[in-house]
């Protein structure tokens, strides 16, 4: 029985105790940390106004690397947000983590103590947990000693520790965990988190916020050989043109309320939509011919949410920046749609790629644009390469958008697709 | 070397794990247990290993374990501390 297939079977069958619905789970809170804007509301509307957040690294010195520009989270000022408890404790990437899950909470107005003590759990992706407080607790390992380490070293630099601290922070006993599918694990999350509901969670705080920019998180991604070498904020990550050479890496990323639909309805819960398909497949393996996976993903998560290309109304696009994976996300979509005949958009041009946290900050993208009724541009994008055949979206577009598809592609073989709907 | 001050410990308690809202570490909590401090164990082993660095003294893993309470941490503190004095 395929992974699809026992969902589906799952979502039949009532769980242990349980008062959950069988309809697909609603989204009704979204937080953000994202290079062009700190917080929901500053992300979205330089979002919507094309506003980029690449720039020079500002967080080391970087200008003897290959690789100087970043996404930075804006204006992060650590004791407005984050308890002084957890400042000891906690690797950059890991507030920011915090600061998006306490927006969302707050965002959905659950009132967490009228929640069965396990009813809700925390589900993120994440990479490897946190790079800078690692690489300092590693200097003075080998400079000072052992004694010399940080006690926090034990979990901070694990790669399960947003999902720790939030679920810590917020009393959520529930069911919990951690994916690690690199830039997939964004949807995967979600998805892991969708499994619990349908087991008889209630609410599951999810997404994914990360974030590597220190010598030692910029040599770690500079291996993959996928990142751009341009200095030009405005030329240096262009998925689909012609110039494209590659990605700028980012932190941030956003964190989402998945709520069962009927106790989200019956708490009179604003919902921002529905996930109403989700699959995730494997490129075929090293040495083995095939086509990738991507285009199953999108066929599945159709499939499941019972839908057709032509109720999409808008593509969220992985937008590699590799040339190659380009024309091969290209074609999976015109394979699927036809040549130019969905909207194609990548606002992550405006933030880079942030591992484990972009696609869950293009969910929370899909959301608004279904709440708003505009799509986000694809920024910088000005000579799209040649035989792509993609209606790209390069300056804000309104009308309405009732279903948005989300793809994601995480580094060595993991492709994710999610499917969201207007909620009923 | 001289006794270590209940407030030279709050002062890296605070330094090394932060300090609870809503937890006065300045009024009497000599006696207070860590948790209810908002200290849990990982904390008291972050700021006794600053202690053992930066007095040179030696505190087991298991009497900082075994410290519920600022006045028993300061005993076993001290006591390695006068030990290290007459060693």
């Amino acid at each position: 029985m395929s992974v699809a297939q026992t969902e589906r079977t799952a979502a039949g069958i009532a769980a242990p105790g349980g008062q959950h619905s069988t309809a697909a789970p609603v989204f009704t809170g979204i937080g953000v940390t994202a290079p062009n804007g700190l917080g929901t509301r500053d992300w979205w509307s330089a979002t919507l106004a094309g506003e980029s957040g690449i720039r020079p690294v500002s967080r080391f010195d970087a200008s003897r690397y290959p690789v100087t520009l970043a996404g930075e989270v804006p204006g992060f000022d650590v004791k407005e947000h984050i308890p002084s408890r957890l400042i000891p404790q906690t690797d950059h990437m890991t507030r920011l983590a915090l600061t998006a899950a306490a927006e969302a909470l707050e965002d959905s107005g659950l009132d967490l103590k009228e929640l069965p003590e396990y009813a809700a759990g925390v589900v993120t992706a994440a990479s490897a947990g946190g790079f800078e407080f690692g690489q300092r607790e590693l200097e003075a390992l080998w400079s000072k000693g052992g004694q010399h380490v940080s006690a926090y070293q034990s979990f901070a630099w694990f790669y399960a520790v947003n999902t720790g601290q939030i679920s810590i922070r917020h009393g959520l006993r529930g069911p919990s965990g951690v994916l690690v599918t690199e830039q997939a694990g964004g949807l995967d999350a979600v998805a892991q988190a969708r499994r619990q509901l349908r087991k008889g969670s209630r609410m599951m705080v999810t997404g994914g916020v990360d974030g590597a920019i220190c010598p030692w998180g910029w040599t770690a991604q500079l291996t993959s050989g996928r990142l751009s070498t341009r200095d030009d904020p405005r030329q240096a990550y262009l998925p689909f043109d012609a110039r494209a050479a590659g990605h700028v890496p980012g932190e941030g990323g956003a964190i989402l309320i998945l709520e069962d639909a009927e106790t989200a309805r019956a708490r009179g819960a604003r919902c921002y939509g529905t996930l109403a398909g989700y699959a995730a497949t494997f490129d075929p393996g090293p040495g083995r011919e095939g086509e990738p996976g991507l285009r199953r993903a999108v066929e599945l998560a159709l499939d499941e949410a019972r839908l057709s290309p032509a109720d999409v109304d808008v593509v969220f696009a992985d937008a590699s920046g590799v040339p190659e994976l380009d024309r091969l996300e290209a074609e999976a979509v015109t394979r699927l749609f036809g040549p130019g005949k969905v909207p194609v958009t990548a606002p992550k041009t405006m933030t880079g790629r942030l591992a484990a946290g972009g696609a869950s900050l293009d969910l929370a993208a899909a959301l608004l644009s279904i709440r708003d009724s505009v799509i986000p541009p694809t920024v910088n994008v000005t000579e799209p390469a040649e035989g792509l055949r993609l209606d790209l979206v390069t300056a804000l577009r309104r009308g309405p958008v009732r279903t948005a598809l989300v793809l994601a592609r995480g580094f060595s073989g993991f492709n994710a697709a999610a499917v969201v709907t207007a909620a009923e | 070397m001289a006794e270590m001050s209940l407030n030279e410990l709050t002062k890296r308690l605070r330094e090394c794990a932060g300090e609870e809202e809503g937890v006065d570490l300045d009024g009497d909590v000599m006696d207070v247990p860590f948790d209810e401090l908002g200290y849990d164990s990982l904390a008291v082993l972050q700021t006794t290993g600053r202690i053992e660095q930066d007095y040179g003294v030696r505190i087991s893993d298991d009497a900082a374990a075994e410290a519920h309470t600022p006045r028993m941490l300061l005993a076993f503190i001290n006591e390695s501390l006068s030990q290290a004095a007459a060693a």
